[in-house]
């Protein structure tokens, strides 16, 4: 075991805990086209978002004995559980997205620190720092090719890849996880600029907001 | 616009994903309290500043964050390699000059890179 300081960081208390984009649906309003939608958007908030950093090898061994999926050795690659709602995504040649269930981050957390004992790594909890937006629909890959600098086309960007790139000047992660669905992993701090941004580019689809 | 290889990413991104970090291969001295004031003075801050095969470091900014190493063509600005850190170039300006044919094979390894 590392001699880090770790912390939980959802506590028991009692108090409301509010998504990076309540603010947005407050202000902006979640828009609701019904049946002549092209266009599903989504937040998936509270995921647990972890950065693990260190050799590809090292830690390839601890993910597949803690969480039981291989370490996407591949630039650009994203590798999910059949369920599809543990993911880790290729960042950098020494950096690792790894996205699960909300509240199953800090038991992860841990155990990847007890496999890894005095490895070189480091393991961050990045789940308030970050949220997760899918859109889905027919449209999603036309929002895309009018917000995003990188090509969408299928031939660019199969199913199980992910990249990080500029979306409308923000950095931000987009990923693939099936064929009809894309994923954008925003700052919590540009959540809301997405948001809208999101609002904006897909009324001429009948964006559906679902909360 | 620059479409640039990222040799961390295995792909051409859009030069927007990137930012310039100057000259590229400048070593600190190993012992600056050893240096005279001279040499400590060039390497903090001169520059080359050629007109044709340039060396540079560039960095991922929005992709991997990594930085790499751009040899460039200050004239054309066309972008002959990139390669990782801590590697050499294998295009140089003594390369270029060298005979027509030789210098034919690097370019177009250069247009691939």
């Amino acid at each position: 075991m590392s001699n880090a300081a770790t912390f939980d960081t959802r506590t028991d208390t009692a108090i409301p805990v509010e998504s990076p984009l309540a603010y947005s649906y407050r202000r902006s309003g979640a828009p609701q086209a019904g049946g002549s939608s092209r266009l599903q958007l989504r937040e998936r908030a509270m995921l647990g978002h972890l950065i693990l950093r260190g050799g590809a090898i090292v830690l390839d061994e601890a993910v597949r004995d803690v969480l039981g999926l291989n370490l996407p050795g591949r630039p650009q690659t994203l590798v999910q559980d059949a369920s599809g709602e543990r993911s880790i995504q290729w960042l950098s040649p020494d950096e690792w997205l790894v996205i699960v269930p909300g509240g199953e981050e800090f038991p992860l957390e841990t155990k990847l620190r007890e496999h890894l004992g005095s490895a070189h790594f480091a393991i961050s909890d990045v789940s308030g720092g970050q949220t997760l937006l899918e859109i889905s629909g027919e449209a999603a890959r036309e929002l895309l090719m009018k917000t995003v600098i990188y090509d969408v086309h299928p031939s660019n960007f199969p199913v199980g890849k992910g990249v990080t790139t500029v979306f409308a000047k923000a950095t931000t992660i987009i990923r693939r996880p099936s064929e009809d669905r894309w994923e954008l992993v925003v700052r919590r701090s540009f959540a809301d600029y997405c948001y809208r941004w999101l609002l904006d580019a897909g009324a001429e689809f009948g964006v559906n907001v679902q909360q | 616009m620059f479409y640039i290889y990222c040799p961390y990413c295995g792909e051409h991104r859009e030069e927007e994903e990137f930012h310039p970090k100057g000259q590229a291969h400048i070593e600190r001295p190993k012992e600056p309290e050893a240096c005279s004031d001279e040499e400590w003075g060039n390497y903090l801050f001169f520059r080359d500043n050629p007109r044709g095969v340039h060396h540079e470091m560039w960095v991922h900014a929005v992709g991997c964050r990594k930085f790499f190493n751009m040899t460039r063509h200050t004239v054309s600005y066309e972008i002959l390699e990139t390669y990782k850190m801590g590697e050499q170039p294998s295009i140089t300006a003594d390369s270029q000059a060298k005979p027509r044919e030789a210098a034919a094979v690097s370019q177009q390894e250069g247009v691939r890179a």
